[in-house]
Parts: structure tokens; sequence; C-alpha cells
């Protein structure tokens, strides 16, 4: 195989926020390398920076310092070459399923004769599996479907790389086990390079192919790469048979542990600067 | 001797507007021994919450019986220190005070300084000290969480009922509350009864688990017995030769449940069997 360039680069990112005169420094000298085709899940706890990391890939906000490249190319704004789904789902309320997903797909190819733009929007609605919900509006939808519409919307613009911000953080037990599977069957079909944010482990072993853990916030740093050799199909319940599995846990658990501060806690510092999922869903 | 707590046949329903009822839980067996420390597991709204809630005297059965140290529960009571998911703080209460708030109401023949003393040891003994005079707005959730486990081991009650405690948390940071419970509960063991839906928190907590079936109908399923020894280190509870295996018979359970539409009459073949244990237990 000849030199091929990884899709993502990130080398020495860092990034601060300012407020009321003092200054939380939220990333320190990020380094990530993902290869095209690749599925890596970054594991933190909530409020280490998780967020910070992903609104800089997505373009919404600038690093400090730092290169950060998609297919060598600095990373400046939102663009069509990166699909976000966000926790809050972010979908137009009036809009229905078909049109919030159709949206995106006019703004992406607006060359594209109207039939093969509904088309495509179908399509990618149908893969998650809302084909008889087309019609409905966001407000009548459960948490899960809302999801699946934002992935589905994101993977309508076939972005090269697609960026799942703890997509089911607030779904309980029960459906997040079900978007899980149903994420990962998607991504395996799409063949898309995928960045996954998450808080939960085990969605880390069973959907990644890789699993960076972000150490306990402040001045968050990404810690070793750890691979998760573990064959696919992957299930929740025969996992616990795997002793690849019970070792990658711990690896994961002891790293994000050993990285937190012991106590006293810190104080709340959370969401200084919340990111609007819209706009980069949206391009805006 | 009588088991400290016992569960008889308790049922709760519904009626229904049009005639009829919904029977939520119904043949719930279960007994605790003194100090014991038990987690229910199943599914949202399986009625895991409602059985806590006859516990704590906020519902009543529809039929059946729950019997504490030698004593019905009628109602709510001293007694038994509850938890929610929720903190339930009073925001315009520091920490401390908000801890208080129980202590003034038993400790009755106690001088203040005395109660304060208390209130806080509590809140040091979960990880707190420093932050007696902040206000719930301050902290953050877990912290919150913190104050709400002080304010109920505090009162020293005879049973610590646990809706989901950590449920708000992130599955990282509910480690470190699981850790910080585990701690204040070691120095009283006092008999605990904790809901969750998250196998890894009922495995390193609990003496036993209890699989409570998906309703309606619900009641319990199986109950494992958790062999870990304590007290409990978590790295050495992970690397226990049984770990895996626990978790993947509870996991299967609530896969098997999930599998069953909550809209059907359900039925369970090893229902007799299960219920035998249950009550075996005792």
């Amino acid at each position: 195989m000849g030199f091929t360039m990884p899709l993502v680069e990130l080398h020495g990112v860092n990034k601060s926020y300012h407020s009321a005169g003092k200054t939380l420094r939220v990333l320190k000298d990020i380094e990530l390398t993902i290869e095209e085709g690749e599925f890596v899940a970054i594991v933190g706890y909530s409020g280490s920076g998780k967020t910070t990391l992903m609104s800089l890939l997505a373009g919404l906000i600038r690093a400090d310092s730092g290169t950060l490249a998609l297919r060598g190319q600095p990373i400046t704004a939102p663009g069509r070459d990166r699909g976000v789904v966000f926790q809050n789902y972010s979908l137009l309320p009036w809009l229905t399923v078909l049109e919030n997903v159709r949206l995106a797909v006019d703004q992406v190819y607006p060359d594209w004769a109207k039939q093969k733009r509904e088309e495509q929007s179908r399509f990618w609605i149908q893969k998650v599996n809302l084909t008889d919900a087309m019609d409905k509006r966001p407000a009548q939808l459960s948490g899960g479907m809302r999801q699946r519409v934002s992935v589905a919307r994101a993977l309508a613009m076939d972005p090269d790389l697609l960026l799942l911000d703890e997509p089911l953080g607030a779904l309980d037990a029960l459906t997040r086990a079900v978007l899980q599977d149903e994420f990962g069957r998607i991504c395996q079909e799409a063949k898309k390079t995928v960045l996954l944010i998450t808080n939960d482990v085990d969605e880390g072993i069973l959907l990644a192919d890789r699993i960076i853990p972000l150490s306990a916030g402040p001045a968050a740093t990404l810690g070793p790469s750890i691979a998760v050799d573990i064959q696919r199909p992957r299930d929740r319940k025969g996992l616990n048979r795997d002793s690849n599995f019970a070792r990658i846990r711990a690896e994961v658990f002891s790293y994000l542990r050993g990285s937190r501060p012991k106590r006293p806690l810190a104080p709340r510092h959370e969401a200084l600067t919340e990111p609007l999922g819209l706009e980069a869903a949206l391009e805006a | 001797m009588r088991p400290y707590l016992e569960i008889w046949n308790l049922k709760k329903s519904f009626a229904l507007p049009g005639g009829g009822e919904q029977v939520v839980v119904s043949d719930f067996n279960l007994s605790l021994e003194k100090g014991e420390f038990v987690s229910i597991i199943g599914h949202s709204g399986c009625g895991k919450s409602t059985v806590l809630s006859i516990l704590a005297g906020l519902a009543k059965a529809t039929e059946g019986v729950a019997i504490l140290a030698a004593k019905e529960i009628t109602g709510p009571g001293v007694d038994r220190g509850v938890v929610f998911q929720a903190p339930c703080l009073l925001p315009w209460l520091t920490a401390e005070q908000n801890v208080l708030m129980g202590l003034d109401e038993v400790m009755t023949t106690c001088t203040k300084t005395k109660r304060q003393h208390v209130a806080q040891e509590y809140l040091e003994l979960v990880g707190l000290s420093g932050c007696e005079h902040m206000h719930p707005r301050e902290l953050s959730v877990g912290m919150r969480q913190r104050v709400g486990l002080a304010r109920a081991f505090a009162l020293a009650p005879k049973m610590l009922l646990l809706d989901e405690p950590f449920g708000m948390l992130d599955s990282l940071t509910r480690f470190d509350l699981q850790e910080a419970l585990i701690e204040v509960w070691m120095k009283h063991r006092m008999t605990a009864m904790m809901v969750t839906h998250d196998v890894d928190e009922a495995l390193f907590l609990s003496d036993r688990v209890v699989m409570m079936t998906s309703g309606p109908n619900a009641h319990v399923g199986e109950i494992l017995n958790v062999p870990f020894e304590r007290p409990r280190d978590r790295e050495a509870v992970l690397r226990h030769p049984d770990y895996y295996r626990l978790r993947e018979r509870l996991i299967g359970f609530l896969e098997q449940q999930a599998s069953h539409s909550p809209a059907k009459p359900q039925k369970f073949p090893s229902q007799k069997a299960t219920l035998a244990a249950a009550l075996a237990v005792s």
C-alpha cells in the first residue's frame, strides 16, 4: 500500500474559554489522526471538553493554537464534508421528517433535479427505519425517532466525516441499546468515517474500531488509542464472554479514573459556551 | 428469625377510565435481611419505582403488605431514608442547611451545635467538606446528589430506599458516586434497596440483584447472588473472575424482557420457580 493521507489530522490543538475575567483551559495539546473508513470513539467525563472538541471539528469555533485538517485542508468553518449529529436533535419543528432531511439535501445538492433530491432524502429515511413517519413533525416523534432523523439528515449529505456528539445521551437505556445496534449497522453499511463522542465506554466498545479516552478536565488531553479488536457484528450480551472486552474496558476506565482530580471536586464549570447545533447541521 | 423487610404478595393496580384495571405490579414477594443491600433491575416503566414508592409509604399497595422491622408500612416515616433521581434540595438553603432540615425533625433532643456537627460529618463522608455553605445552584449535579445522600444517611434510618439515584449522571461520574455511597454505607450497613437499570451499578453495590419482569403484572423474575467480598474495590471487582459472567446474565435477562411487548399479557414459565426462590430467601 502506498502513502495515503489520513482523513482527519489534528496537531497541538489548544482551546480555552474566557468568562468574567477568568480563563478556563479546556483542551490541551490534542493530537488526533483518523484514517478513511475508521470508526473512532472518544470517551470522557461530562464537562471534560468533548463537545468543545466536536465543535472545533465541526468548524463552529476556532482553536487558540494548533492545526485541524480534513483531507489536508484546514478546518475553519462548517462544511458539507462533515455531517454532525448532536444530542439535542436540532430539527426544525415546523418541518416534517422528509422536509427536515430534504432541506439539508437541497443545500448540499442544489444542482440535482428535484426528483433526485427527493429520492436521496427518502432513501436515508428508509435506512433509519422511519418510512412510516416520513410526514410527521418532530413533536410527534419520540426522542429515539428524532435522533434517527438527525442521522438520516447527516448521512443524506454524504459527508466525508460523520461527527456524532453524544447522540444517544438523552435516551433511556432500552431505546439507547436499540439505536446503538442500528447506528452500528448503518455506519458499517454506509462505510463512513465516523467520530463518536460519548461518556459511555460500552457504547464505544460496541461501535468503534478504536477508543481514545479524553482525560478529565480542565486542560483535557487525549490518552492512548486502544484498538477494539473484537469481531463484528458485536452483541451486548456476548461481549461479556470476550476477554478483550474486559481488558479494553479496564484500560479505558483505569485511564479515565486516573486522569480525574482527587477531591476536592471541581465546582461546576459546565457549558460556558454551548455550540449552536442547528448551524452545523444545516451549514448556516 | 424474621427477615428485616418482608414484602408479601404486593399488587398495585390503577382503575381504567372505561372500567377494568391496569395491573402494574402483582404477586411481588421479597425479603431482605438486616444490613443487606439489594438492587432491583428492570426496564423503564416496569414498576420498579412503584414498589419503592410503596416501601417509602408514598403510594398505597392495592393488595399485599410490606413489613419493616416487624411493623407494617402504612405511610412515610423518618425510619426510611429516600434518595430520588433528582436530589430534591431546597434551592434557597445551603448544603448544610439542607442536611439539617431532616435532622432538626429527628434529633429534637440535641443542641443545634450537635446537629450541625452531624450534618458536617456526613457532608464530609460524601466528599463535600468545604462545600457546606454552597447553595445547590453552585454545585454540579453529582455534588447535589451527594448532598442528597448525606441528608438520607444523617437521619440514620432503618432502611435506605434509592430510586435510580445516579440516573441523571453520566456513566463515568456515576462510578464516583457509587463509591461515595458504598463508603458511607459500609460505616452503617443499613438495609438498603436500590432501583436501577445499570447492571454495573447493581453488581458493584449489591449483595443480591433482583431482576424484575417487564410489566404489566411485573414481579420478581430471577435473583442473582453477588459473591464479591466487602469492602469492595472497583478495580478488583471488575477483575473478579465471575464479574463478566454475572454481567452477561443480567444483560441477558434485560434483553429477554425487552423482547416481550409490554402491551401484551406475558407468560413466564419460570414464575412458580422464581417465586419459590424469592420466598426461600427468608
